[in-house]
């Protein structure tokens, strides 16, 4: 297949769209739990019965956006005459909404796009999310899909492309932002054959859905980021790594895997060139720890999820010791673009440092809670209260807490703070992968804490001493802080641990889980100061139990 | 001419590091564990034995390395050309003097009542490691005993999760018997499918995981406190004949 082919069928799809009205509704995980599926079975009814199936098309598209306010459905009229999104829709709302498409907007359920909410956005991650049927490969095509591989494949060699990801400056967005042209070049160097890549859809991180949202709603991206990842660094198979409680992504992507490997962007010589290159799905169990790169490799080997020690890091020996590259799946959701535009238009986007957009889940005491993609460079402020609506209830702003169980909590007076990796660092948190939570004044820090340490101590895998035995004595000394049962010399004796768990724990688990307790204890000691008490309750030694045989 | 140098196999380069401020000449295939032993410094260790592949998860063997910004586990990492290793340093003894705290609070080592007393690796790396008593509360949690085998016993109250019972029975004896289960503290070796160790269909009762196992976990019957002696030494001499090293 060459470019232009390609091209001409982008445009011939294109123009077949334009010719009738279009009702999009959200099927995304979150919509369709508040009961979207009935929604567009409703519209489907109604247009058959209205005899209108020719000139109005409904389409089932992954996310619109402001899940808070599902489900939702766009409606957008013939030749891109008009395009009104609704809110809150039920299935009595669905004749008023199908008559809408002649330009009469339905003003109860309007859902105003021209808010910061959408206006301070930047899609390119999620640009085809709500636009595109995640189930049909033609209306990915449609969006100027495969678009790069075709080209990559026919007229780029693995270095230009390689040279695109390396001028965009994109890094990694799974949590540690490493260079991602970095990690693909040192791949690419390794002389070892066969070599693998793998896209981490673990996403293990409470309350965060970045990944499952684009596996979700558009599928082919992230199987095009892999495959021109993969023809860069030179491998033929790649795995995708998704957590079995998105079953929802997995069918999509099993769907997504067939249909382009039929269309031939994926399988033997993609698009007639001699690269080859194929795609496994690997469901993860449910453990948080498989998010870790080497234990999600070990998972995929048939093994228990466990790290082992780096280096050797998987771009040397990763997957059953060839050389694998590994990447989020917001990471390689963003090579298509960047491949398609040049790594000079996305670094263009963002900082220096930091370029391009980030997608976060916003969630917690904030107006709109939902999946935001904000170009990095962003404060966390406008985050905050332009994007998110600020916090409800008239309460007060006090911190917002960025990067899950392994990041930090910045407190209010700090949310001038840019979103940029090195900034966030120096702040006390991370960028993570994308898990955003906003506290009000009524959040208490040491709670917080002791949140994300059970989670690190009912997590940790139990290999190394320091993360399996110290969460949990740190875990219970945040519980007897938090119960006003803890003297200063327990909060010495925490301080201490947290920092024996993380200069010595194995892999990141570990060493970030005391993260979340360092950062309250910088910025809100207060809080843990005046939970102390002078002497302690009695305690008693708890007698042993008589063990039985 | 002379005749080319041949090596057995692939070639492997020789070099020199320091360690703690030793010049010490190695072959890069080696660790720096087994590089710090051959030249008489002792790091402390728990996972670790000599015969078995390495785990990595007691993180005893913690050594600062010039240049990495992380603490890398001495058995685990590779010596290279010009390294410079700090196996011992204030903030090193104070690590490991931790972690041996650490595990004496996870589970219920009563050392006057152990058939290993006086043989026990754990208490001879408390010893090294300065720990006279322990600051973080003890666990006092339950754990089972399972005395079902005809010649052994494991008690779970005295296990480190070294998982060098796992390593012997996998790689040296190859029935795999044990394995392990669980997540975090609640982590137990297990034999066969969780089933008594007595009804284990795979276990050929060689006695390997009781003669590797650092504690009084796995242990002879018929011990009483303080005979139960190990030794281990076996495996370096087997891995060797079998050439497998
Ligand atoms: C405990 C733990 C959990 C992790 N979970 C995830 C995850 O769910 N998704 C992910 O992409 N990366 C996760 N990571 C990071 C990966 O190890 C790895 O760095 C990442 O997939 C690399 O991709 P990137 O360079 O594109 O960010 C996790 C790391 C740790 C230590
Ligand atoms: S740090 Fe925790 S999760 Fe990571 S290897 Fe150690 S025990 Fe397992």
């Amino acid at each position: 297949m060459q470019l232009d082919d390609l091209k001409a069928r982008a445009d011939e799809l294109r123009s077949e769209a334009a010719r009738s009205h279009r009702i999009r509704v959200c099927l995304a995980a979150s919509c369709q739990s508040s009961g979207a599926g009935e929604v567009c079975e409703g519209f489907e009814r109604a247009v058959e019965s209205a005899g209108r199936g020719d000139d109005v098309e409904v389409r089932r598209v992954g996310c619109l956006g402001l899940c808070s306010a599902g489900p939702l459905v766009a409606v957008d009229g013939r030749n891109a005459a008009f395009s009104e999104l609704y809110r809150h829709v039920g299935p009595d709302d669905v004749e008023g909404l199908l008559d809408s498409v002649e330009g009469e907007p339905v003003e109860q359920l309007r859902c105003p796009t021209d808010v910061p909410f959408f206006q301070r956005q930047h899609k390119v991650v999620l640009e085809n999310s709500g636009l595109v049927d995640p189930d049909r490969i033609e209306d990915y095509i449609a969006q100027d899909g495969y678009q790069a591989l075709v080209r990559a494949v026919t007229e780029m060699t693995p270095e230009d492309v390689l040279r695109e990801v390396q001028t965009s400056g994109l890094r990694g967005r799974g949590g540690a932002g490493y260079p991602a042209g970095l990690k693909w070049s040192t791949v690419a160097k390794a002389v070892e054959s066969p070599k693998y890549v793998i896209c981490n859809g673990d996403e293990g991180d409470p309350g965060a859905f970045m990944d499952r949202a684009v596996l979700e709603s558009d599928p082919h991206r992230v199987l095009e980021g892999m495959a021109l990842a993969a023809y860069a660094v030179g491998a033929s198979r790649g795995f995708v790594y998704v957590r079995a409680e998105y079953p929802l992504a997995v069918e999509r992507l099993e769907r997504a895997i067939r249909q382009a490997t039929k269309e031939g962007f994926l399988g033997h010589g993609v698009c007639a060139s001699p690269f080859d290159f194929t795609i496994e799905l690997r469901m993860g169990a449910g453990a948080f720890v498989c998010g870790e790169e080497t234990a999600l490799m070990a998972s995929i080997e048939g093994l228990r999820g466990q790290p082992r020690p780096r280096p050797p890091y998987p771009a040397e020996s990763g997957l059953w010791g060839g050389p694998t590259l590994i990447n989020n799946v917001e990471t390689l959701a963003n090579v298509p673009p960047v491949v398609r535009n040049g790594g000079e238009w996305f670094a263009s986007i963002g900082t220096p440092d930091s370029t391009g957009t980030k997608v976060f889940a916003l969630a917690g005491r904030v107006e709109n809670t939902g999946l935001v993609e904000v170009p990095m460079g962003i404060t966390l402020r406008e985050i905050v209260e332009e994007v998110g609506g600020g916090v409800p209830d008239g309460r007060a702003f006090k911190a917002v807490q960025t990067g899950g169980p392994s990041g930090g909590c910045i407190p209010v007076e700090l949310t001038e703070t840019s979103v940029e990796y090195d900034t966030l660092r120096a702040v006390g948190s991370i960028m993570g992968s994308g898990g955003m939570i906003v506290m009000d004044e009524t959040s208490c820090m040491v709670d917080v804490a002791r949140y994300f340490m059970e989670f690190c101590m009912t997590e940790s895998c139990g290999k190394c001493i320091p993360c399996r035995a110290g969460t949990v004595q740190l875990h219970d000394l945040l519980v007897k802080i938090a119960d006003r049962r803890a003297t200063s010399a327990d909060l010495a004796l925490l301080e201490e641990l947290c920092e024996v768990v993380q200069m010595t724990s194995l892999c990141g688990l570990g060493q970030t889980a005391p993260n979340p307790v360092q950062s309250t204890l910088r910025y809100f000691r207060h809080e843990y100061e005046e939970r102390l008490v002078e002497t302690p309750p009695g305690e008693f030694l708890v007698p042993l139990d008589v063990v039985d045989t | 001419m002379p005749p080319k140098p041949q090596s057995p196999t692939t070639s492997v380069r020789v070099v020199t590091l320091t360690i703690d401020d030793i010049d010490v000449g190695a072959r890069e295939d080696e660790t720096l564990l087994q590089v710090a032993a051959e030249n008489g410094v002792r790091i402390p260790s728990l996972c670790h034995l000599d015969g078995l592949g390495e785990w990595g998860g007691c993180r005893l063997c913690l050594v600062e390395v010039e240049g990495s910004s992380k603490l890398l586990s001495a058995c685990s990492t590779h010596v290279a050309e010009g390294m410079c290793v700090r196996t011992d340093s204030e903030k090193l003894r104070r690590y490991r003097k931790t972690i041996v705290e650490l595990l004496f609070a996870e589970r219920n080592h009563v050392c006057s009542v152990c058939v290993s007393n006086g043989h026990c690796e754990l208490q001879d790396l408390a010893t090294e490691c300065g720990v006279d008593h322990v600051r973080v509360p003890y666990r006092n949690d339950v754990f089972h005993v399972d005395s079902s085998h005809d010649l052994f016993r494991v008690d779970h109250n005295r296990c480190v999760l070294c998982t060098r019972c796992v390593r012997v029975c996998d790689e040296i004896e190859g029935a795999h018997t044990w394995d392990v289960m669980g997540r975090g503290a609640g982590c137990r070796v297990i034999t066969d499918l969780n089933q008594p160790w007595g009804e284990s269909d795979t276990c050929t009762s060689c006695g390997k995981c009781v003669q590797v196992c650092p504690t009084g976990a796995l242990v002879r019957k018929g011990t009483a406190v303080g005979e139960m002696e190990k030794t281990p030494d076996f495996l370096p001499y087997l891995t060797q004949m079998r050439g497998e090293v």
